[in-house]
């Protein structure tokens, strides 16, 4: 126990700003306002993979670590799509997953906010729409309220992107 | 690389009256690949078993350039410590595509060749399982993507009247099982995928995989691509082994195309490659203390993964080491201030992950967790060909880098853990043991690394050759097969993530043990769907 908490002590708080620009802070600011003001102060986001290649996956994973700590914003991820105030789709949507994204998304109370990630997500990306296993991008199957470009995006590109969606909102 | 032609298990084959016929097109020599008469198949697996040769994959294809216009001919490939790869092929009969199965001999083959079933509408026979995998119900009956009559450009409909058709789980009639279906969408940030668990109070008494949900139809899509286009679509078959699938694909191509890389270009080829071990190794024991309530090593390993993504970023130009390869070379050369951060980082990381790891094995909480859990018996390891630090817990040391010795593993001082207790902590051990060994490796090489060129010309090679290659990627070997068509263009790729076969390992490893272990034993092979369902 003790080398636990000598460990903590020594590496101390690495949680960094977002960028140093300014205007992002304000952002940062506004987004924590807009999270209180909408959701209570919490965003419960629902992932779906939706045929990713786990790129993505591993960026949110990201998102969550201590350099970047999204949870400090008041966003955090849901394992049910019951209480999620928005839906995060990775991958293009392969025809084997297209029934469970159309059910996730039926399964989530309205109002609801749907950010499609990635390429992929966007536009099918490095697999292409002329696929017979691709249903389509994420638009093309469910309503998409905003995309986050990259292959994938970083975790600073999707904090943003969540910020963006919120103060658009 | 050896000219040699490698003649051994043909050899063994004819001993046993099973004639075979080497094929000038396919490349490396060392890796040949034979044609036997249709009717010596099963026997031909069934001497390999004897051989005590390692199962690789099977797989099928149409007709290349040089072959029979309008044959479908079924592949399969084994491994021996010594004596390396050796792939078999037959032709089928053009109006009644069928193969006797050898799943009798090897167990790992009756998912791929269901795969086969699906794809080609090649019948199996005697198989053990003949129900669709990666096609799923609502596939119309006739669609075979990989047929060269069906439209593999536009997105494919349902079937319409099979929309509520369910896959035929194994079930339990006796009224005390009940069962717990899981999946597709998952609780976690993690892919999709279905487990179907019978459990008895609160143990699992049998736990079903159906997977198949990110099917993205990656082996047409690579039809008619350039190799370097398909170089780029092989770095996406699984987001977290880039540099694994990147390198299987190009090796697979140079090998077929003749063309040697630099020296250099293979140092910096292994230096991915033991970064991105160690990056999804690290990730992976976090997640798995994760899973057991121990918070503190998440926190401490993803700060650690995180700060080798920004390194990756600074020196290869993305956080993932996706791009990083091209055909015939690497897409970043590391300049002396860069091999100087490498080399700093991975000793800091290397120490820090060592400090780690004594708190782990001091928190008995943890170690209560771990120890005992999931097991896979040696025997059953063995038998499937588990893959990998999968593999590798349970005493079944399959490793390319010592095996096939491409390079630069032929140069370097590579030591492989080996463990017996096959459970979950005997993995994260497996793990620990491999940063430290893929540590000193690319200390090894960034200290080492050779002068010249990191990229060699690429010339595409003539239509109908082809060229195999296994890789030993963080999860384990991938098999990467690769035929050319016409003005360079790819005409077939078939490739088998190490996942493919250890997804059987965890159905096995999670009998018994009580469901909500389920996650960490999970955890600890963490396979990947987008790999296996391509
Ligand atoms: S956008 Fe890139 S990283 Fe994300 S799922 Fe697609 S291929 Fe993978």
């Amino acid at each position: 126990m003790l080398r636990i908490l000598q460990q903590i002590s020594k590496i101390g708080s690495i949680t960094e700003p977002l960028k140093s620009s300014e205007a992002f802070e304000v952002m940062g600011a506004e987004l924590k306002d807009a999270i209180r003001k909408h959701f209570q102060g919490s965003l419960a986001i629902r992932l779906v993979d939706a045929g990713s290649c786990n790129g993505c996956e591993l960026e949110i994973h990201a998102a969550n670590n201590a350099y970047y700590d999204i949870e400090r914003f008041g966003v955090h991820f849901t394992a049910s799509p019951r209480f999620a105030d928005m839906l995060l789709v990775t991958g293009p949507v392969s025809i084997n997953m297209k029934t469970a994204l159309e059910m996730t998304y039926d399964a989530m109370p309205s109002p609801k906010l749907v950010l499609a990630m990635g390429d992929c997500a966007a536009n099918c990306g490095v697999f292409g729409k002329d696929n017979y296993a691709i249903a389509g991008s994420v638009a093309d199957i469910i309503p998409v309220d905003a995309v986050v470009h990259g292959c994938p995006p970083t975790p600073t590109d999707l904090i943003q992107a969540i910020l963006a969606l919120l103060n658009a909102t | 690389m050896t000219a040699l032609s490698n003649t051994w298990f043909a050899e063994r084959l004819g001993d046993h009256g099973i004639h075979s016929q080497y094929l000038e097109d396919h490349h490396p020599a060392h890796m040949p690949c034979l044609e036997i008469r249709r009717l010596d198949w099963a026997d031909a697996a069934e001497e390999a078993k004897r051989l005590e040769m390692r199962f690789v994959a099977v797989w099928a294809a149409l007709a290349g350039r040089h072959d029979d216009a309008k044959t479908l001919y079924s592949y399969m490939a084994f491994a021996h410590p010594e004596h390396r790869h050796v792939l078999l092929r037959t032709p089928l009969q053009e109006d009644n595509p069928e193969v006797l199965t050898i799943s009798e001999h090897y167990i790992a083959a009756y998912r791929m060749e269901r795969h086969m079933q699906d794809m080609f509408g090649i019948s199996i026979k005697d198989m053990p399982d003949t129900r669709p995998w990666i096609k799923h119900e609502h596939w119309k009956a006739d669609a075979h993507p990989l047929l060269d009559d069906f439209d593999g450009h536009s997105p494919m409909q349902p079937d319409a009247g099979r929309a509520q058709v369910d896959y035929d789980y194994v079930s339990c009639e006796s009224e005390s099982v009940y069962e717990i279906p899981v999946g597709p969408v998952h609780a976690g940030i993690i892919e999709p995928g279905h487990f179907r668990f019978l459990a008895v109070g609160e143990k699992i008494l049998n736990m079903e995989e159906r997977l198949g949900y990110v099917h993205k139809g990656i082996e047409k899509s690579m039809q008619g691509r350039t190799a370097s286009d398909g170089l780029m679509l092989a770095g996406h078959i699984s987001g977290d082994t880039s540099v694994g699938h990147s390198w299987a694909f190009a090796q697979a191509c140079e090998y077929a195309a003749d063309v040697m890389t630099s020296k250099r270009c293979d140092y910096i080829r292994g230096i991915l490659c033991e970064r991105e071990r160690i990056a999804n190794h690290i990730g992976d024991i976090g997640a798995i203390c994760n899973d057991a309530a121990f918070a503190f090593m998440h926190v401490q390993c993803s700060r650690l993964r995180e700060d080798m993504a920004r390194l990756h970023h600074d020196v290869f130009g993305h956080r993932l080491l996706m791009n990083t390869l091209t055909l015939g070379g690497v897409a970043h050369d590391v300049s002396e201030e860069a091999c100087q951060k490498l080399i700093q980082q991975t000793r800091d990381i290397a120490v820090e992950v060592e400090h780690l790891r004594a708190i782990y094995a001091d928190t008995a909480s943890i170690q209560q967790r771990v120890i005992g859990a999931g097991i896979v018996g040696v025997d059953d390891a063995k038998d499937i060909g588990l893959l990998g630090y999968v593999g590798r817990a349970s005493g079944h040391e399959a490793d390319e880098r010592i095996e096939e010795a491409y390079a630069p593993y032929d140069e370097l001082d590579i030591a492989i853990p080996k463990g017996e207790q096959g459970g979950v902590s005997t993995r994260v051990w497996v793990r620990f043991e491999e940063i430290a060994s893929s540590s000193r490796m690319i200390i090894q090489m960034l200290e080492n690394l050779p002068k010249g060129s990191i990229q060699t010309d690429w010339v595409a090679p003539e239509a109908g050759v082809s060229g195999f290659a296994a890789i030993e990627s963080w999860r384990g070997e991938i098999a990467a097969w690769v035929r050319f068509g016409t003005d360079g263009l790819i005409d077939r790729y078939f490739v088998r993530d190490p996942s493919v076969i250890n997804w059987l390992g965890l159905e096995l490893a999670v009998r018994t043990v009580p469901v909500p272990d389920f996650p960490l034993v999970n955890k600890s092979f963490n396979c990947s769907y987008s790999g296996h369902d391509v």
